[in-house]
């Protein structure tokens, strides 16, 4: 269960920003997880309101957008959605592909005052 | 299209697994920094949204980015071993350290939850070796490594094997700024294991399969597990061998030798 301690990694890079901005409270988190990232909405979800009590963090609104895998074809150059955990094209069904996206874990916006 | 997120609206799951309000939130320019106005339901007059596109693992990339750096910097090849509890990455590093010693000067990190049982039987084949306890973790991160590089290597140093917390789901999130990860599996956990735990196999440049001695006595069949290796990461470079009774060592130890040279 490593949300946790990516959810304490999170609280602690967002606390540095609400200093830099001289923001006093957090109304939500927007972050982007990848479906390849290896991280689990559930969980963090979890883990997200516990490592954030104490914190300017405590009381905001988690929103997680989901970032579906995608590959580029090295063959028909197509840039398809990804059926994990099967790596091919979905166009043409060639295996020569390279992953374009689907590991992100970013943290994309904060709404802050 | 959406701007934010390139999703079509009303055909929302195209790129992203997300619902969000389409009404949305508007973007201006005042003070010298741009910034927006959220469009939710809970309206907070006072609040303004500020866009980070910040990796969650910013610190913990940035300092395996400098240890990458620095082992390059001394010409140290560096690969992070990851597999799940009890797949024999131990005895192959043992069998492995024993066929490099003379030809390779190597160095070993190990990560446990707790012990240094691993670290004690490593050393009986290697004198450069650093015990990691993990205590609560589950893996092991870009700081700790850090943190031992200078102790673990020498001006000899070729190569550093880091053996990862046995853990697939994980050590496959955390950067520890080693050239490449080499996933294990051993014959004994069923073939489907990479599709099954498609992050960590996708992301290996090498594949180690173990215990092939194993395979008579075993329902378990060498093609179907090569196939869901290929399944998740194409063209991916299989090596199939038993530390125990030396099948396939050569072609490891082989690879190991062209990597530092």
């Amino acid at each position: 269960m490593h949300e946790l301690s990516l959810a304490d990694t999170m609280i602690r890079e967002i606390e540095q920003i609400l200093d830099r901005e001289k923001a006093e409270k957090v109304y939500s988190v927007t972050v982007l997880m990848g479906r390849l990232s290896g991280v689990e909405k559930e969980p963090f979800e979890f883990a997200f309101p516990i490592v954030s009590e104490g914190t300017r963090v405590e009381g905001s609104k988690l929103i997680i957008e989901r970032v579906s895998a995608a590959v580029k074809c090295d063959e028909c150059q197509a840039e398809t959605e990804l059926d994990v955990p099967y790596a091919k094209c979905g166009s043409c069904n060639s295996r020569k592909v390279k992953f374009i996206r689907g590991r992100e874990f970013i943290i994309k916006s904060l709404e802050i005052e | 299209m959406c701007l934010d997120c390139g999703c079509e609206e009303g055909n929302e799951k195209k790129y992203f697994e997300h619902k969000h309000d389409h009404a949305h939130p508007h973007v201006h320019t005042h003070d010298g920094h741009t910034h927006s106005h959220a469009a939710s339901e809970e309206q907070h007059p006072n609040s303004r949204v500020i866009n980070l596109e910040l990796s969650v693992l910013a610190k913990n990339n940035a300092i395996a980015d400098k240890n990458r750096d620095w082992l390059k910097s001394k010409g140290i090849v560096t690969v992070n071993i990851i597999s799940s509890p009890g797949s024999g990455k131990t005895t192959l590093l043992e069998k492995t350290l024993e066929k490099l010693e003379g030809k390779i000067n190597c160095s070993v990190i190990v990560g446990d939850q707790s012990t240094d049982n691993d670290a004690q039987r490593l050393m009986k084949k290697c004198k450069h070796v650093y015990q990691i306890e993990t205590n609560s973790s589950c893996h092991i991160n870009a700081e700790q490594v850090g943190n031992v590089l200078e102790e673990v290597t020498d001006d000899t140093t070729q190569l550093l094997f880091i053996e990862n917390v046995g853990n697939l789901i994980c050590p496959a999130a955390f950067d520890l700024g080693e050239d490449f990860k080499v996933a294990v599996l051993s014959t004994t956990e069923g073939e489907d294991k990479p599709v099954k735990y498609p992050v960590v196999f996708s992301d290996a440049r090498i594949v180690v399969l173990t215990k092939v001695d194993l395979i008579p006595y075993l329902d378990w069949e060498l093609k179907k597990c090569r196939q869901a290796i290929q399944q998740v990461n194409p063209g991916v470079y299989t090596f199939e061998l038993s530390s125990k009774s030396g099948e396939g060592m050569q072609d490891w130890i082989e690879y190991l030798g062209k990597l530092v040279n």
